[in-house]
Formats: C-alpha cells, sequence, structure tokens
C-alpha cells in the first residue's frame, strides 16, 4: 500500500434484495400479517447486486471521473463512498478528510434566512463554525447573494438558492472530494465559476472523485475514468479510452435494435420499437442540413392496457451531454393524441433541420396522464450531413460549432447620425 | 461499519467495511459532530418560533392551559385532594410540565428521521443527531415552563422543598427516558411508517399509566407496594412523583422504586441506541 493512494477500493460490492420487505418502508401491520401467513416457510427473496468487483486505486491529487449509464451503478457507488449506505462486501479505504457533495443544498430550509442556511449548511458537510465563520464573506460573495443574505431563503429565486448552497459546498476544503453532477447547475456564467472553482481544488492537491454523464468535462477535469456497466467496471484507464468505450458501447445498444433494448425506463403499456427518418415520404440515412426531414418512431400498445392519450418527446443531445439540443415535444406543440392504436407510427416533421453536420443521439419518451410509458435513452442515432442551410448555393460543411443550431437570420447595416446613437445609449436600461 | 483510524501518515484514514450485526455505539463521532447537533437544535428553535404566532410564550400557555383543565375537572368537580394538603392547581401544574416534555419529544423525536429523509439520503452524519436536536431545542421549552411551576407554586403559598437542588436529576432521568423511547421510535419508524400513527396511542397509555393526573402514593395505597414495583418500571413514575416530592415536599417514592426506574431507563437507553445503530446502516436504502 503506497502512502500516496488517497483512495483504495477492494471488491466493492452492493446488494439490495427486491422482496416483500426491502426496498422500500411498509407498515407494522402487513409485516405481521407477512409473518403470521408465511409461518414455518422461507420467505422467497430477489437479490439484485447493483454493484459487484469494484476495484480501483486514485493517487493523492488526481481527479477520475466515472461515467455509465443510467442505472450502472454511479450513484450508489457515490453513496458508498460518502458513507449514506454501507457495501455488502469489500471495503474502502479514504486516506484524508473526506468531503461529499450529492446534490447541492440539501439540508437548506425555506423558513431560515441565507446566513442561518450557510452555518447549518456547512455543518452537515462537516465544516467547522470557526472555518465558516472565517470563510463566511467569500462565500456570500461568491454566491453573488449581497443584500439577501438575512432574507429567508423561501423568498430567493431558484437560482440564488443553487449559488448559495454550491457555495458553501465550494468552499469546503476536504482533501478527498467526492461530487455528483454538481456542475450542471445554475447559469453559464456560475457553471463556469463552479468549473474554475474544481480545476483549483485538483491543483491545490485535492484528489476528486468526479460521478458525471457530462463527457466534456470528464474530459476537461479528470485525468482518469472509470466505466460501470451494470454494477461493474466496463473500462478503466485514460480519459479518451474511456470514453472511446462508451461510445462503442452506445453504437451497440443502438445496433440491438429498439425492440430488444432492456435499458429502458416506464411501465410497457407503450413501446417503441424502431425508428428512422424520411425525407419527402422516403426512407433516409442522414438528413441534411437545411432540408426538411421526419424522425418516425413505430410503436407497439399493450393489447390489455387501456390508453387514453400519450405525450412524445424527441430530445436530441450529442453522446454524453445531457442537455439537449432540440427538445421535441408533442406537448409543447399543442398536438394531442387521444387514440393510441395498437401499432402506430409517430411522426415529427421539423422544417429545414438546424443541425450542423454531425453525430446526434435521440432520447425518445412517451407518457401519459400520471405515468410513464417508455422511454428509452439513446434510442436512435442521427447523422446528420453538410447542407446548405442559408441558401448560398454551397454545402456549408463543419463550419459551425458542434452545439450552434442553424437559425434563419438576416443582417443589415445603416448609417445613422451621430446624435441619435447617443441618445439611444442613455435611454438603454444598461447604461 | 465506517471508522476514522489513526493512520501512519498525515492523513487520517477512513475505513468502509460492510456492518457487522453489532456494532460499537461510536458515541465518540457524536461528539466529533456536536456542531451539527448545535446547529440543528437551533435550526428547530428558529423554525419552531419563527412559525407560532405566540413566540415563546407558547411554552408557557401551553402548560398553564393543561393545568387550568386538570385543575378544572379533578380540582374542582371531583375533588381530588392531592398529599400533605397542597392545592390541585400546584400539584397539576408540577406534573404537566414534565410531562408534555416527555410527550412532545417522543413525537417529534420519533417523526424526525422521515422528516429529514432528503438529509439522510444526500449526506453522511451521524443519524442520532436528528432525534437528539429534537430532544435539545425542547429542553428550552422545558427550562421556561420549569419558571411557570415555580411562579405558580410560590403564587398559592405553597412552600419549595429544601431538597429542590434534586428536581434536576429527577428531571434528567425523565429527559433520558424520553430520549430513548424517541430514538427507538424513530428507527423503526424508517421502516414501518405506520408507526406513526402507534405512537399517540403510546403516549395516551403512558399518560395514563404516569402520575400525571394522581400521586404514585396512591398507588401504593390501593393496590400494595409490590404493584408499586411494577409501576415503577415505567420511568415517568419516578420522574414525576420524585419531581413533586424535592419541589413540593410530596411523600418521597421510596428508594427501591427510584432504583427500578432508572435501571428500567438505562435498559430503555442500550436497548434503543443498539437497535438504532444496526438499523442505521439502512436508513438510506430504506428512506
Amino acid at each position: 500500500m503506497s502512502s500516496d493512494v488517497a483512495v483504495e477500493v477492494r471488491g466493492i460490492g452492493k446488494r439490495y434484495e427486491i422482496g416483500a420487505d426491502q426496498g422500500s418502508y411498509l407498515l407494522l401491520t402487513e409485516r405481521l400479517t407477512q409473518r403470521v401467513k408465511s409461518f414455518g416457510r422461507a420467505q422467497p427473496k430477489e437479490e439484485f447486486w447493483a454493484l459487484r468487483d469494484i476495484d480501483f486505486e486514485l493517487e493523492r491529487g488526481k481527479t477520475l471521473g466515472i461515467i455509465g449509464h443510467n442505472g450502472a451503478g454511479k450513484s450508489t457507488l457515490l453513496k458508498i463512498l460518502s458513507r449514506i449506505t454501507p457495501p455488502t462486501e469489500g471495503e474502502a479505504h479514504l486516506r484524508g478528510r473526506v468531503g461529499a457533495l450529492l446534490e447541492v443544498g440539501t439540508g437548506f430550509h425555506p423558513e431560515l434566512t441565507g446566513r442561518e442556511n450557510v452555518f447549518l449548511n456547512g455543518a452537515i458537510l462537516n465544516m467547522k463554525r470557526q472555518e465558516i465563520q472565517r470563510r463566511f464573506e467569500e462565500i456570500v460573495e461568491f454566491a453573488d447573494i449581497g443584500p439577501f443574505i438575512d432574507t429567508p431563503v423561501k423568498r430567493y429565486s431558484s437560482g440564488m438558492q443553487l449559488r448559495l448552497a454550491f457555495s458553501v459546498a465550494a468552499h469546503l476544503e476536504p482533501e478527498i472530494l467526492i461530487i455528483d453532477e454538481v456542475l450542471s447547475v445554475g447559469d453559464l456564467a456560475f457553471q463556469q465559476k463552479c468549473l474554475g472553482r474544481m480545476e483549483t481544488a485538483s491543483r491545490e492537491g485535492r484528489t476528486v472523485v468526479f460521478i458525471s454523464h457530462n463527457l466534456p468535462s470528464v474530459m476537461n477535469l479528470c485525468d482518469q475514468a472509470i466505466m460501470l456497466s451494470e454494477g461493474r467496471i466496463a473500462a478503466t484507464g485514460r480519459v479518451p479510452d474511456v470514453i472511446d468505450h462508451y461510445v462503442g458501447d452506445v453504437s451497440s445498444d443502438i445496433e440491438r435494435g429498439l425492440r430488444d433494448r432492456k435499458n429502458r425506463d416506464g411501465n410497457g403499456k407503450l413501446r417503441f420499437v424502431d425508428a428512422h427518418f424520411e425525407r419527402d415520404g422516403r426512407t433516409v440515412d442522414s438528413p441534411t442540413s437545411g432540408e426538411d426531414f421526419e424522425i418516425v418512431f413505430t410503436f407497439d400498445k399493450d393489447a390489455e392496457a387501456s390508453l387514453r392519450g400519450a405525450r412524445f418527446n424527441f430530445s436530441i443531445h450529442i453522446l454524453g451531454d445531457g442537455t439537449p439540443i432540440l427538445d421535441l415535444d408533442s406537448g409543447l406543440t399543442g398536438s394531442n393524441f387521444a387514440e393510441i392504436p395498437p401499432h402506430g407510427e409517430v411522426r415529427c416533421k421539423i422544417d429545414r433541420c438546424p443541425l450542423p453536420a454531425g453525430q446526434y443521439y435521440i432520447d425518445v419518451r412517451a407518457d401519459a396522464v400520471g405515468e410513464r410509458l417508455d422511454a428509452v435513452h439513446h434510442a436512435a442515432e442521427l447523422t446528420v450531413t453538410g447542407g446548405d442551410f442559408y441558401r448560398r448555393g454551397a454545402a456549408q460543411d463543419r463550419i459551425m460549432d458542434y452545439r450552434t443550431v442553424l437559425v434563419d437570420h438576416s443582417w443589415s447595416l445603416e448609417p445613422v447620425a451621430e446624435h441619435r446613437a447617443a441618445d439611444t445609449a442613455a435611454a438603454s436600461p444598461l447604461a | 461499519m465506517s471508522t476514522p483510524e489513526a493512520h501512519a501518515g498525515d492523513f487520517p484514514e477512513l475505513v468502509i467495511r460492510p456492518p457487522s450485526r453489532w456494532s460499537a455505539l461510536q458515541l465518540g463521532e457524536l461528539w466529533h459532530h456536536r456542531e451539527l447537533i448545535y446547529f440543528l437544535t437551533k435550526r428547530e428553535l428558529q423554525i419552531r418560533y419563527k412559525q407560532s404566532f405566540f413566540g415563546v410564550s407558547w411554552a408557557i400557555l401551553q402548560p398553564l392551559a393543561f393545568a387550568f383543565m386538570f385543575a378544572l375537572v379533578f380540582g374542582e368537580i371531583f375533588k381530588t385532594q392531592p398529599p400533605n394538603g397542597i392545592p390541585y392547581p400546584v400539584f397539576a401544574v408540577a406534573g404537566v410540565v414534565p410531562w408534555l416534555f416527555f410527550a412532545t419529544s417522543i413525537q417529534t423525536a420519533a417523526g424526525s428521521l422521515v422528516l429529514d429523509a432528503n438529509l439522510i439520503a444526500k449526506v453522511y452524519f451521524p443519524r442520532l443527531a436528528l432525534p437528539l436536536s429534537k430532544g435539545l431545542s425542547l429542553l428550552i421549552d422545558l427550562a421556561i415552563a420549569l419558571g411557570v411551576v415555580i411562579v405558580v407554586t410560590l403564587l398559592y403559598g405553597v412552600g419549595i422543598s429544601s431538597n429542590v437542588w434534586l428536581v434536576p436529576a429527577f428531571l434528567l432521568l425523565g429527559v433520558v427516558t424520553a430520549f430513548a423511547l424517541g430514538t427507538l421510535l424513530s428507527a423503526i419508524n424508517v421502516k414501518y411508517r405506520d408507526v406513526q400513527l402507534v405512537v399517540p396511542m403510546i403516549v395516551q397509555i403512558l399518560f395514563f399509566a404516569s402520575p400525571v393526573l394522581y400521586s404514585g402514593t396512591q398507588v401504593g395505597n390501593q393496590a400494595g407496594e409490590a404493584w408499586r414495583y411494577i409501576y415503577s418500571i415505567n420511568p415517568m413514575a419516578s420522574v414525576l412523583d420524585g419531581m413533586r416530592w424535592a419541589l413540593l415536599n410530596q411523600p418521597y417514592p421510596g428508594t427501591l422504586n427510584i432504583l427500578i426506574s432508572c435501571a428500567s431507563a438505562l435498559v430503555i437507553l442500550l436497548g434503543a441506541l443498539f437497535y438504532f445503530r444496526r438499523a442505521e446502516n439502512f436508513f438510506a436504502d430504506l428512506i
């Protein structure tokens, strides 16, 4: 055991029992009747390993990114490392003061003022009162709350609450920092601030375990990465290699076909079974920038289920970035599908494809009132080829930032008299 | 489950392992998190007094209202005569105040873990801090209410006993019992949510099994001393009788009875702590 290993995980596993009495609370009276009914018989218990055989080491001062699909065991691992839940087997050694941050703002109480909450939240995160007092000004300044610090938090906007909560957490000074996805909060400027804060943390020699869906930030921040899949380590090592593996995994998932995909959510009253793209009624492999196309998903309805109406959502994003570039939602456009046939196609037509050339993924979702019918992450791959969006007579290929959508716009430039310019400036609320 | 261990290097080492069936109580860790307990207690007080119209006077009004009712019904209508001829209202208020602390702290502590489910699922800290801070915050109310007891006693011209310095000892027994029962119920409540419904019933039953409206001496007189020993298994019997003895010169509850109550409280406390320690490993999975 080398002494500069800050985090050492050996054979960690976590088993849940999905049975009558585990996984959720129940009523004492129910439990007693169960005991009486099952007297003399063993209760059948189904076991489920959320995590198994997890081994890794992390040197002091390094940043480890943990990636994986939903349900791969990322949050279970995080909960074990932050001592929220114990492992079923294996052990972990954490050498240094540990600070864990699973969700900013846990423990904020709406009735208390910002100041009161800073102290309470700091204590919950295991900061010493003196430490909070010493850094109080810094915390308030970082959060940009200013005069509202003595106002009850219930009067804050959600953005203000997030900023204050993150600010408290960002001023934790543990030797080992465990973080879950906190970077995806707040406005862009604040996100930048948070990223900067994390970089400082690792520059200062802190060891960071960072759990994320967001491949770009893992790429930026981490020295090494682990990919989890179905509770086991699927890949480990240098960040680009692990991300390649993740990408390969997504592709093989897609190749398996939508009908046979297992990693989906929802009650299955409706199931997506296939996807393709069309242009003018003909199937196309890849739509072109600037040209109309349709996204078509075919589905089956469970014959026994009664279903009155459904809302469909296709969200288009780039790999590993949870924030969609396009969020297409039948509820937003007010399209009501009252009748759901046993087999059907749901189409979404997009005028003049606004995506620049590139590789995208579609998450698909169907909801009815109060229930999720089906949801598949990375349900289909969408390759857009470069086209002449701006009608300049030539395809503009790869001239855009990957994450920027194309919109029709026009420019003009006119001379103005000098005094008019001055008037406008004076009237501007920003001045 | 997890133990901070001294390490040869500069850094404290934390080892995370599967929990064993019986783990040490690790009260040292609770001490390490004393500032958290302080801020959680402060939170309780701040919220309680910010949200209520009467503020701190609530701590005075509540026992007075109960004592008034009891004095009206039992003192005036049924003409109950407390021992040594003290006025019934004085007798009542001295019982109602510790009882209300006991009942309220059991009920709030029992719900404490479920109420802060979000914290338990997201952050690690010694879970015992939650029921503990509920009880601690109610100690402030108890202190205020004790002032009421003194004032009422003096107003009726009843002399304070020279044993008054023993009052805190009896109160401590009550505080420990309330904390133990509240902690135990809070842990059970995580797993079985109908416990929340059972708690008021338990408190009701204990109310009649404790000398709030009557004196424990009457139990001994009417049912025999042997029954008084069994009666004293309920620690609140000695808390209330003992306090009335130490404050108002009421009959002494008897050393053996007090010892039975103390032993019983200790058993409940240890049982509650060990059960809690074992159950807390799985709070985050269940809550």
